[in-house]
């Protein structure tokens, strides 16, 4: 291997396999991704805990979300986008060709970085997941999910008496709670969220955080974000990518005061980025 | 080492040179007389097309809208039973073939004793249309029982007496230079003195289909022909059209073979129409046996002129539509499928129905094509279906516009307002739609 063109986190990456957690909602091993020739991620090992929030940070560019959307095979829409490797949910390949990728996003949600209510009702927002994936047997049944995801989401009060207006017409934080109801309204396992509080202000981020911890008691939560504070404050594992390459990952706390990596040391310093 | 590589700007003593925007009057009064000039071009293109539509829309006013009323002569026309019932036995069969234009004639007559030559009585027979009697036969056969009574009826005039008294025959030429002579002016003087010349709405022109006679030719027939045929065109292209958007951006493959059929769709947009009709003419009539001049034939031939235009309005309107959309609804676990039909296709409705509109005004006002199917003879009834042989408005125009009479250049003109009224209304429609189906995002 030419050391020389490949930065140090290649020969990093067995060490970080040999850490591997016990009983892993997810897993992932050797994850390459090329978008055409160009090549985004390399051989990245990481083990997402269950019922924890993990957070992916690194500076821009490094990869994080494309690891991100590998998880819910969201690359599959994007054209010349090749993922390679082998990423197991509950000790299963989620890229068997016979495993359903439909039925794989209903067990793995997701939030964007932007938020993105369908040009539909609030109601219709949070019900549409549920709907396709026939989870209700009628009318009572679906409003009984619909109240249950945004109160889950700390929206209910905000929303329950405009559910017939469009969800475009919140807020931009309320938008993003909506988002979140309507990942949670399909029930699923592993919730994974692109920064999702980047367009937000403090207090609504504020509130995304507590819902974060809230639904970790339910769900594996997975976060990309870019505040170091937000990392610190919501997360227990901390994964650190930096040109495509994972290069730590540990226990959050181990992360951000003992980082084994100059790198990682000195990205968390603010000292590059 | 990497210093050396890249210094930035720097002068000889090492310190950057503070470089500052050249803020100077006359740069300045330079810059804002670009955007004058940058102005008054445009302002100056806009006048320009402006007046040019000005111009077209008020020298087709001028002379069309005259065709939208029609001289009638008031005439006290005595019914005469053996002239209207041959058989008399006032059974409709009978009352058909009557006489109508004589009796209508005998009143014309009647109030002109002193005309007594073959000659002149020929000539004031001239003022009648042919089509006079009419409006007598339609009132006998609705109640026969004023047969014997003398009635009064507004009978249709001939065109040269309707050009007369619209003044579109101008009474200083030489008199042989004009259709009527010196002395039908004075009857005609003379009728209008008696107030028996009338004008009123020409609500036939709207009703009845093609006819050699100016004052009895109607647009009708064409407005029928127009409206089935594009009827046909969009039931067949919009469906056809909007599956293959669809299916090109959303699932094919992109690959060799896509890439082709893109680029064939985009040649076929440019193809000339009248290169559909000779297909539509090889294929539809000559091979499929297809009816000559039928709607239906003009509505495929159209359908395919607008099938490349909507194909890519569709590709277009699908393609605007936000990716967020469509990664929301992937994230929530929907198959390609739903997100397409669920998501993108009503998003997207707003610039396919727009396109699909006026791809198919487009091809309303298209001739060429329809020409090379048939749909250009004389036809003077108002087609009933999608088979019976027809034409269609701008066809109609186009064989207004040749014909020799000189009552046929008001319906030419009216012909071309009709017609861009069409347009309007549906190029109106598009935008309504597309208000109506706008959402944000
Ligand atoms: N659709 C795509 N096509 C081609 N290259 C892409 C695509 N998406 C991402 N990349 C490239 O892959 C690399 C990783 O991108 P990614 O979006 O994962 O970064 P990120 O860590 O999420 O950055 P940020 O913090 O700015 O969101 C970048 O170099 C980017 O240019
Ligand atoms: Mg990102």
């Amino acid at each position: 291997m030419d050391m020389g063109t490949l930065p140090a986190g290649a020969a990093m990456s067995p060490a970080v396999a040999s850490r591997a957690i016990e009983g892993a909602k997810m897993t992932s091993r050797k994850v390459c991704v090329h978008y055409g020739q160009k090549q985004a991620l390399f051989d990245v090992d990481l083990d997402i805990p269950s019922r924890q929030v993990t957070a992916l940070i690194g500076p821009s560019g490094c990869g994080k979300s494309t690891y991100l959307r590998c998880l819910n095979r969201m690359n599959d829409v994007i054209d010349g986008c090749r993922v390679t490797g082998d990423i197991r949910l509950d000790g299963e390949n989620i890229y068997d060709p016979k495993l359903d990728v439909v039925m794989l996003r209903a067990r793995i949600g997701m939030v964007f970085q932007k938020p993105n209510p369908f040009p539909k009702s609030i109601y219709d927002n949070i019900a549409y997941g549920p709907r396709i994936h026939g989870m209700a047997a009628g009318k009572t049944e679906m409003d009984e999910i619909v109240q249950l995801s945004l109160e889950r989401a700390g929206l209910w009060n905000e929303v329950k008496d405009r559910l017939a207006q469009p969800g475009t017409g919140l807020s931009g934080g309320q938008q993003q709670r909506l988002c979140i109801a309507r990942a949670i309204a399909v029930s699923p396992e592993v919730i994974l969220m692109d920064e999702p509080c980047s367009a937000l202000d403090p207090i609504a981020t504020a509130k995304i955080e507590e819902l974060m911890d809230e639904l970790r008691e339910n769900y594996t939560i997975i976060i990309v974000t870019h505040s170091m504070q937000q990392a610190a404050r919501v997360s227990q594992k901390t994964a650190f990518f930096h040109l495509g390459y994972l290069v730590e990952w540990g226990d959050t706390e181990q992360i951000f005061t003992s980082p084994r990596d100059e790198r990682t040391q000195g990205y968390i310093t603010g000292r590059f980025g | 080492m990497t210093d050396a590589v890249f210094t930035g700007p720097a002068t000889a003593n090492g310190v950057a040179k503070l470089r500052r925007p050249d803020l100077s009057e006359g740069r300045i009064r330079r810059r804002y007389a670009a955007e004058r000039r940058f102005r008054l071009y445009g302002i100056l293109a806009i006048g320009f097309a402006v007046f040019m539509l000005g111009f077209l829309a008020i020298t087709v006013i001028l002379q069309g809208s005259s065709a939208f009323w029609q001289t009638r002569i008031a005439l006290d026309v005595a019914i005469d039973a053996a002239t209207v019932d041959p058989a008399g036995d006032r059974s409709e069969d009978s009352l058909r073939s009557g006489d109508y234009q004589a009796v209508v004639r005998d009143a014309l007559r009647g109030l002109f004793p002193e005309v007594t030559g073959r000659a002149d009585r020929r000539a004031l027979g001239d003022f009648l249309s042919n089509a006079a009697g009419m409006v007598v036969m339609e009132r006998v056969l609705a109640d026969p029982s004023i047969i014997g009574t003398t009635q009064r009826f507004e009978v249709l005039a001939s065109t040269d007496l309707d050009m007369l008294a619209k003044g579109k025959i101008r009474r200083d030429v030489p008199e042989a230079d004009r259709p009527v002579k010196d002395q039908q002016i004075a009857w005609f003087d003379r009728l209008e003195a008696e107030g028996r010349i009338t004008s009123t709405f020409n609500t036939a022109f709207f009703t009845t289909g093609d006819s050699r006679e100016p004052e009895q030719a109607g647009l009708g027939g064409a407005m029928m022909g127009t409206f089935l045929t594009i009827v046909t065109a969009i039931l067949l292209s919009l469906p056809i059209s909007v599956a293959a958007a669809i299916y090109l951006e959303e699932f094919a493959p992109k690959n060799k073979i896509t890439d082709i059929i893109e680029v064939n769709i985009n040649n076929l947009a440019a193809v000339p129409s009248i290169v559909f009709g000779l297909l539509g003419l090889a294929v539809l009539l000559g091979f499929f046996g297809l009816p000559r001049g039928a709607p239906m034939v003009g509505g495929m031939v159209l359908s395919l002129m607008t099938l490349p235009t909507i194909i890519i309005a569709t590709r277009a309107a699908l393609k605007a539509v936000p990716p967020s959309i469509r990664e929301a609804a992937y994230g929530v676990g929907a198959s390609k499928q739903q997100v397409v039909l669920h998501h993108v296709l009503p998003l997207a409705m707003p610039g396919i129905m727009t396109g699909a509109i006026i791809g198919t005004a487009r091809a309303m006002g298209e001739s060429a094509a329809v020409l090379m199917i048939g749909m250009v003879a004389f036809i003077v009834d108002v087609p009933g279906s999608i088979t019976d042989s027809s034409t269609v408005l701008p066809v109609q125009i186009y064989l207004w516009a040749d014909a020799p009479e000189r009552g046929f250049v008001e319906r030419t003109s009216a012909g071309i307002m009709v017609m861009l009224v069409f347009l309007v209304l549906m190029n109106a429609a598009a935008v309504i739609i597309r208000r109506r189906f706008e959402r944000r995002w």
